[in-house]
């Protein structure tokens, strides 16, 4: 089987695979930087006094939460240009349901970042005059990102690899870029291998740099 | 100063106070004692709108705490207020700590803000410490920068919520040598402390409570001088023989 392994067929579909990851990386900084902005509204509006902002979070959270994201890529794949009543191309409709998808699970973390930040430190905000959203913004946001970062960090490998999904809408991402050139020169074992190889490296050194920061901050 | 009239407050089903009435004058040291669970610090916090409260008034400076139309970050930033364990933000260095409420309530430049930190730092001892992380201080050292973060908001009034409870025996005095001096510089205090030296020395008056109620609102001399009834003498005995 690995007889023929030719090392060559790597070697020219080199450029492809390289504009296949930039989409990768795209999607995958997009979703994390959305994500994160949107989840912490969401993780904001969760723990909102105004009932009406907190139940809208949670249903949303518990929709995303409980779809499978393929199918969510697909269904924005062809909901979004019908909403927006022109088509927008697969890499934004992927860009708008990663983000949406991300900023669910994102809540979550960020929600259980905030209720780490013990009461008392909120009251000694207050107590100095501050407002609400003061104490949250410069006082409670700043500590709960701080614990937050190896789960948001960990949350961040894990999308990477999901990213790889979007080949359901034909987006030419990395893993894509890899398919199309294995059944176009019929080098399945060289594309599937070095595909695997690099999903496998990357992440690999992304975990290893997360439990490094992990104890160098001991958080 | 401050005007506590028959206040009550509910946790729930619990009544944490009952009926509780006092009052600081300006310049006044008010103690508060009594054992845990007491609702002492609970009063203390309904005093600058931490804790709402269900029934009664307080006022400070004129300004009903309890009422709907009261700005109460203005009030709070009024109000000094020391923690038991600190509070300090541990993000951000101590003078961070010390500058961030003047800048953003009250819009003082940086520069303007840092100095009177500095000054305030110098005069808890800590300037060399200005600008290291809360992490790196001793609990003393944590909760004298406390005290000039409050002070640098010109307070007109101090709440102090045991203040010395979690320090090591070592650094007690420090912390309570600061309250000290800010007492006869003429500081209006509400401070709740089992520290009875400190009282003995410059409180005006002890309020002792009980199961959230006041059992006990008397002068300093009166308070340690005549036998008290009940409850009070037997808390005062317990803690007057450490």
């Amino acid at each position: 089987m690995f007889a023929d392994f030719d090392f060559q067929v790597i070697v020219e579909a080199a450029p492809i695979l390289w504009r296949g990851m930039l989409i990768t990386l795209l999607l995958t900084a997009v979703a994390i930087v959305g994500g994160i902005l949107f989840g912490t509204v969401l993780a904001l509006m969760r723990l909102s006094r105004f009932m009406v902002l907190s139940v809208f979070s949670g249903r949303y959270v518990d929709a995303f939460r409980s779809t499978p994201l393929i199918l969510v890529i697909f269904w924005f794949y062809f909901a979004v240009p019908y909403v927006v009543g022109r088509p927008i191309g697969d890499l934004y409709s992927v860009l708008i349901a990663f983000t949406l998808f991300e900023a669910a699970y994102y809540c979550e973390i960020i929600r259980a970042g905030i209720q780490s930040i013990r009461q008392p430190q909120v009251h000694a905000g207050l107590a100095l005059g501050l407002s609400q959203w003061q104490t949250t913004r410069s006082i409670v946001l700043p500590q709960a990102f701080r614990n937050m970062v190896p789960v948001i960090l960990t949350q961040a490998i894990v999308l990477f690899q999901d990213t790889s999904l979007v080949y359901v809408v034909g987006l030419k991402d990395f893993l894509t870029a890899a398919d199309l050139v294995a059944t176009r020169d019929n080098r399945v074992l060289e594309l599937y291998l070095t595909a695997a190889v690099v999903y496998f490296v990357l992440c690999f050194i992304s975990s290893m740099w997360v439990k490094r920061l992990r104890r160098q901050y001991a958080l | 100063m401050i005007e506590v009239e028959n206040v009550s407050k509910w946790f729930g089903d619990f009544q944490v106070l009952d009926d509780c009435s006092t009052q600081v004058d300006k310049g006044q040291v008010v103690v508060v004692c009594g054992p845990s669970g007491s609702g002492k610090s609970t009063l203390v916090k309904c005093v600058n709108g931490l804790e709402p409260f269900q029934e009664g008034i307080i006022t400070v400076n004129g300004v009903s705490v309890g009422a709907e139309d009261t700005n109460l970050p203005k009030l709070r930033s009024q109000i000094g207020m020391v923690f038991q364990n600190f509070e300090l933000f541990p993000h951000m260095t101590v003078l961070e700590n010390i500058c961030l409420s003047q800048m953003k309530v009250l819009k003082r430049e940086k520069d303007e803000a840092e100095e009177r930190g500095m000054k305030l730092l110098d005069r808890v001892d800590l300037i060399d410490q200005a600008a290291k992380h809360p992490a790196h201080l001793s609990g003393g050292q944590a909760q004298r920068v406390a005290i000039a973060r409050a002070l640098a908001m010109d307070p007109i009034a101090m709440l102090f919520d045991e203040p010395t409870s979690a320090l090591d025996p070592e650094m007690i005095n420090e912390v309570l040598d600061v309250m000290v001096t800010l007492a006869q510089e003429g500081m209006t205090m509400m401070v709740i402390t089992h520290e009875m030296g400190f009282a003995k020395q410059v409180a005006d008056r002890v309020v002792f409570m009980d199961e959230g109620r006041i059992e006990d609102d008397a002068g300093k001399d009166e308070f340690f001088g005549e036998p008290r009834g009940g409850r009070a003498r037997l808390f005062l005995s317990k803690i007057l023989t450490h």
